[in-house]
Order: structure tokens, then C-alpha cells, then sequence
């Protein structure tokens, strides 16, 4: 993965993929700690603790199309090339929470990347998903809520192009509804 | 830039009222992108962007765009799946941005598959 914004998109897919109605995308970056922290929680149907314990081994998958499962390996992975971790915390029926912790400064640190492509792809392909995203870099915070942008478009889908526009330019310039 | 408010986005709500009834019965093709671990870190993204900037840029009414997961062909990734009409589905491998544009003009509008661009013509199962 080129950027930390495409790895967020993977974890992402796994959570619709668990039946999420929500997703919640936490970014905190911090060059005082000399942290970026990443947090992917949902409401989805967790895992079972036998599931929870193999997961981060790339020989283990859910799909029965091929017999390796890389995203959280890889994710895992990029964490720790920069001096940080991955944790999973997971319960059947209440949800995971996946968090990797990056050195900010790191070398081998991924860019943050485009994270508006990267809400508006999910979106686009799971329309009935509520996402919230938040963005806080040193002192400044960005939040951006499907579910306030719903409250507006009636019964307009999110997923039409006007709209995901408007989210892209909202995302990326970093700029709340007023 | 000016500030975005409830305001702008009404607007954006009743212009993206007129155009879907314009687009009202009109789905005539179906892409689908591929976005697993694989699809992503080959492209799949940037793929998926640059089809709807065409889709949006040329008013492009008649197509709806979807992702899937794996499809077990990771190394072809990106890939993507069109579906035109009554036609048996077409597997798009090793895709660019400036391939799905011609895919999505050729193919997903105007109905003649891309032959050179094509991996299978058929569908397989997907997770």
C-alpha cells in the first residue's frame, strides 16, 4: 500500500464486510508525540476469539476465493516498520476496533494520502453505511458525518454524483457544514 | 475557497434531484470495481476515481458503478467487471485510469466490449 489512507480503506471493506451499519475513521496526528493514530471501529458482528487469535496471520482468510487474507497483515506490518503496533479488539456481536499507532517522523512512514478517495469510495459502493470521520492534526480537528449530511438530503441518495462532490470538497479541504 | 454551508449542500440536494430523474430507468451497464486488499494496493482506487470524474465530467447517465471483493485473480489486479445489458459479463485486468474511461465509454455506453483490455468473458464466483 502506497499510502495510510488505502490501508484505512482495506480495514474499512472488512467491516462492511462484517454487516457494519456504521463506521467510525479516527485519525490523530501528532508531531509533538511524534504519532499518527489510527483508529477503525464498527458496529459490525465482531469475531469469536479462535477468529480474533488468527487474524493477523497472513495464511488466514474468511473468503474461499484464494487462501491467503494480507490487508490486516499488511497494515500490521506498516505499523511496525515505523517503531508502532497494531491492535485488534474484537467481541462476537458488539463490534471491532482495529488501532495502528505509526511514527510520525519515521522514515518508513507511508503519506497519509487521499482520505476524501478514500470515504467516497466506500460510500459509493455501500450507500446505506453511516461513516464518521475524524481528523486531528495537532491542534486542529476535522469532523466530517454521513449522518449529517443525511439529515439535509432527505430522500436524495448520498451516493449521487452531485453529492459525493460535495463530500470530496468537503474532506478535502477540510470543511465542516455551517 | 468560501465557506460550505447547509445552504450549498440544499442546493447540491435539488440538482441531484433533477438529474436522477433524468437518469430514472436509464441503468443500462453495471461496473464493478474490485476492491480487495489486492485491488487496492495495485490501484483500485485510483481506478474507481478516475471512472467517476468521467462519469461525472460527461454526464454519463445510463451506468452504476459498484465495488466487489477478491476475486482469487490477484495478480491481474486492478480489475473490473462490466455488465452491459442482457450481454454475459466482461472481466477488465491490469486497469489504469485511462483504460476505464475507454472501458466505461466503449463498453458500459456504448455496448462493444474492449476486447484488448479484456480477461474473461463470463463470471465466476465471488466472495
Amino acid at each position: 500500500m502506497k499510502e495510510l489512507a488505502l490501508h484505512i480503506l482495506d480495514v474499512a471493506e472488512n467491516s462492511v464486510r462484517a454487516g457494519a451499519s456504521c463506521i467510525e475513521i479516527i485519525v490523530e496526528e501528532d508531531r509533538i508525540s511524534d504519532k499518527i493514530v489510527i483508529e477503525i471501529r464498527d458496529d459490525g458482528s465482531g469475531m469469536d476469539d479462535d477468529t480474533l487469535s488468527r487474524v493477523l496471520d497472513p495464511f488466514f482468510t474468511t473468503k474461499d476465493v484464494r487462501r491467503v487474507g494480507m490487508g490486516l497483515s499488511l497494515f500490521r506490518r506498516a505499523a511496525e516498520n515505523t517503531g508502532g503496533y497494531l491492535s485488534i479488539d474484537s467481541r462476537q456481536g458488539s463490534g471491532t476496533t482495529v488501532k495502528a499507532v505509526f511514527g510520525h517522523s519515521h522514515i518508513d512512514r507511508q503519506p497519509m494520502g487521499d482520505m476524501a478517495s478514500t470515504v467516497t469510495s466506500l460510500l459509493l459502493s455501500h450507500g446505506e453505511i453511516d461513516i464518521f470521520y475524524k481528523h486531528i492534526i495537532g491542534s486542529d480537528e476535522f469532523v466530517f458525518d454521513t449522518r449529517d449530511i443525511r439529515s439535509v438530503l432527505e430522500d436524495t441518495p448520498i451516493t449521487s454524483p452531485e453529492v459525493i462532490r460535495f463530500i470530496s470538497t468537503m474532506i478535502r479541504e477540510r470543511k465542516t457544514l455551517e | 475557497m468560501a465557506k460550505l454551508t447547509i445552504e450549498d449542500l440544499r442546493k447540491i440536494r435539488e440538482q441531484a434531484k433533477r438529474s436522477r430523474n433524468l437518469r430514472e430507468g436509464e441503468g443500462t451497464a453495471r461496473i464493478t470495481v474490485h476492491m480487495g486488499t489486492c485491488g487496492i494496493a495495485a490501484g483500485a482506487r485510483e481506478v474507481m476515481d478516475a471512472l467517476l470524474k468521467a462519469i461525472d465530467e460527461r454526464d454519463v447517465r445510463n451506468v452504476l458503478v459498484t465495488t466487489s471483493g477478491c476475486a482469487g485473480l490477484c495478480s491481474h489486479e486492478p480489475m473490473a467487471t462490466v455488465e452491459y445489458a442482457d450481454s454475459p459479463p466482461v472481466k477488465y485486468v491490469n486497469l489504469d485510469g485511462e483504460k476505464i474511461v475507454r472501458i466505461l465509454l466503449e463498453h458500459a455506453v456504448e455496448g462493444n466490449a474492449v476486447k484488448e483490455y479484456a480477461f474473461a468473458i463470463g463470471s465466476e464466483k465471488m466472495s
